[in-house]
């Protein structure tokens, strides 16, 4: 999944990692949108082997989209804002 | 006296604006950082975009929405950021969470506007990364400035589909086709009824002509067949018209609602009684038209008490106020009721047309594929449901949704059925030949969304 920044999208950027691998996102973006629009494809594995997940709601109701961030443990990526310097896992 | 009103979406702001009014100053607790409500949901901080590009034509509504909201939060105990993730009626107190933190509020009196979320139908395809509802898509869009893909198709029916639609193609993205699952006919049906909305049948109009013309792929009353995809993501998405055709279209990214349900666990762990709204086609709390459950103390308002739009949530947030106040003993002048019981009236009136217009199509939920995946949490296909229905059904007492959860984990998991829920109750009544209804509702557990353990142990 990628996401396409159709607007408002030369916001100061910031750094973070997901798995060790760098991503460049922008500020006010929440951790979904800094990882699916930078290229990450997708969150985390389904633990039934059923494929990958990227999220599904955007709202923080289908619990689709955690991952976990150093420091504040398993978060909804939809529900939390990408910070300068996040390391991020997959969920 | 002691007030509590759950969310800040256009009822929470209205509600809070009367009691306010009336010298009370209530605990105020939305999940968001913010306010708006989904409807008006605010971007973060550092993402600038005006009112206009992101609310469209309610953009007057969302300015004065988020004035009044800016206006009320030192008025209040305002808690953003916070969740409450139980309700005990019997102590009269809310079980909340603020970053880790635990907290719990005692109330006399509630009102609970917690708002609503998609409505979704297994798709053969649609737990792929690129798949998202359509309020998911139209949240992208509107605080993050992002489409989901560059090639879009949206699939579902109701009002939002066409909205979004039309909101993905005017901020530039590529929208590949709009699948509406409702026949033409069935809306031409609804249009003497939908005449009564007004401007917002207008707008509706507005925005399918708008596609119209800009060539933008339209079909109605199709089946959809898959969404399909391989290690990258959505590749497409395909489907069967009406008479009987099969069709494909290349994509990256796929929105899918028909349209919303309730977000009623509050409601629901406050022991107010449901009813099955056979024209929603949802389960809905019980409450009188100004708001009052049989529960004492507890009050709803907006979509989380059945979906009526946001015009109406604003009205039945100052109704449900109002309501809250009368039984507290205020004085609350009929000048002010009669008037909002007036329009609430009007609105149903536009709102049960609508729901004819945009009928869910239960036959297609009833229909998914035994190797579609049902509960995306658990990973349940819909064939396994199947299975432990009919195995149910052979030797013990009629089987109903809780049960079938205890058998399958079906809506177990940690969105608690909030996804799959509706899509499972008619895959179960078809497997039973029994009416939706006899086959009951997910009960709410809290806590209603997943808390961190530690957060539970101190509960207080």
């Amino acid at each position: 999944m990628k996401l396409t920044r159709l607007r408002d999208a030369s916001r100061p950027r910031i750094s973070l990692t997901l798995d060790g691998t760098p991503i460049e996102a922008q500020q006010g973006d929440t951790l979904l949108t800094a990882l699916l629009a930078g290229g990450a494809g997708h969150l985390r594995e389904s633990e039934f082997g059923d494929g990958p997940r990227a999220g599904f709601c955007l709202m923080g109701a289908c619990q689709d989209c955690w991952v976990v961030v150093e420091g504040m443990g398993r978060v909804r990526a939809c529900a939390t804002l990408a910070g300068q310097g996040m390391k991020v896992r997959r969920g | 006296m002691k007030v509590a009103v759950v969310g800040a979406g256009p009822a929470g702001v209205r509600a809070v604006e009367r009691l306010v009014a009336a010298g009370l100053s209530p605990v105020w607790i939305d999940e968001a950082p913010d306010g708006g409500g989904r409807i008006y949901q605010r971007p973060p901080p550092g993402v600038n975009r005006d009112a206009r590009t992101l609310y469209g034509f309610e953009a007057r509504r969302a300015t004065a929405l988020h004035t009044a909201l800016d206006a009320l939060k030192p008025r209040s105990d305002w808690r953003p950021e916070t969740l409450v993730w139980h309700i005990r009626p019997e102590a009269r107190q809310l079980h909340t969470l603020h970053r880790g933190r635990q907290a719990g509020v005692d109330y006399d009196a509630a009102i609970l506007c917690t708002g609503a979320m998609d409505r979704v139908i297994p798709v053969p395809g649609w737990t792929r990364p690129g798949v998202t509802t359509l309020g998911a898509a139209q949240i992208a869009l509107k605080t993050q400035g992002c489409g989901i893909g560059g090639r879009v198709v949206f699939l579902g029916t109701g009002p939002l589909l066409w909205l979004v639609a039309y909101q993905y193609a005017k901020a530039g993205a590529e929208v590949a086709a709009v699948l509406d699952t409702t026949p033409f006919a069935t809306k031409a049906r609804a249009t003497p009824g939908l005449l009564r909305g007004g401007a917002t049948f207008v707008k509706g109009l507005y925005y399918i002509a708008w596609l119209r013309r800009r060539g933008i792929r339209i079909a109605e009353g199709i089946a959809p067949l898959a969404i399909e995809g391989d290690a990258g993501g959505v590749t497409g998405v395909a489907w069967r018209d009406a008479s009987g055709r099969e069709h494909r279209v290349a994509c990256d990214a796929a929105g899918m609602g028909w349209g919303l349900k309730p977000e009623a666990q509050l409601a629901d762990l406050a022991r107010v009684p449901f009813r099955h709204d056979p024209l929603q086609a949802n389960w809905v709390p019980e409450r009188d038209a100004a708001g009052r459950t049989p529960v004492r103390g507890i009050y709803l308002a907006g979509d989380g008490a059945g979906i009526g739009g946001a015009e109406v949530a604003e009205i039945a947030g100052a109704r449900a106020a109002l309501a809250l106040l009368e039984d507290a003993g205020h004085r609350v002048d009929p000048i002010e009721t009669v008037p909002l019981d007036r329009k609430l009236a009007a609105q149903a009136r536009f709102r049960a047309a609508l729901e004819r217009a945009f009928p869910f199509p239960s036959h297609l939920a009833r229909g998914i594929a035994d190797d579609t995946i049902l509960c995306r949490c658990e990973g349940l296909r819909t064939g396994e449901l199947r299975a432990a229905a009919r195995a149910e059904a052979a030797t013990g007492p009629a089987p109903e949704m809780n049960r079938a959860k205890a058998f399958t984990r079906v809506g177990m998991g940690r969105c608690q059925g909030r996804v799959c829920g509706v899509a499972a109750a008619e895959v179960l009544a078809a497997e039973l030949g029994c009416d939706v209804t006899a086959i009951g509702r997910l009960r709410g557990q809290p806590p209603v969304k997943p808390i961190p353990i530690p957060a539970a142990g101190d509960a207080p």
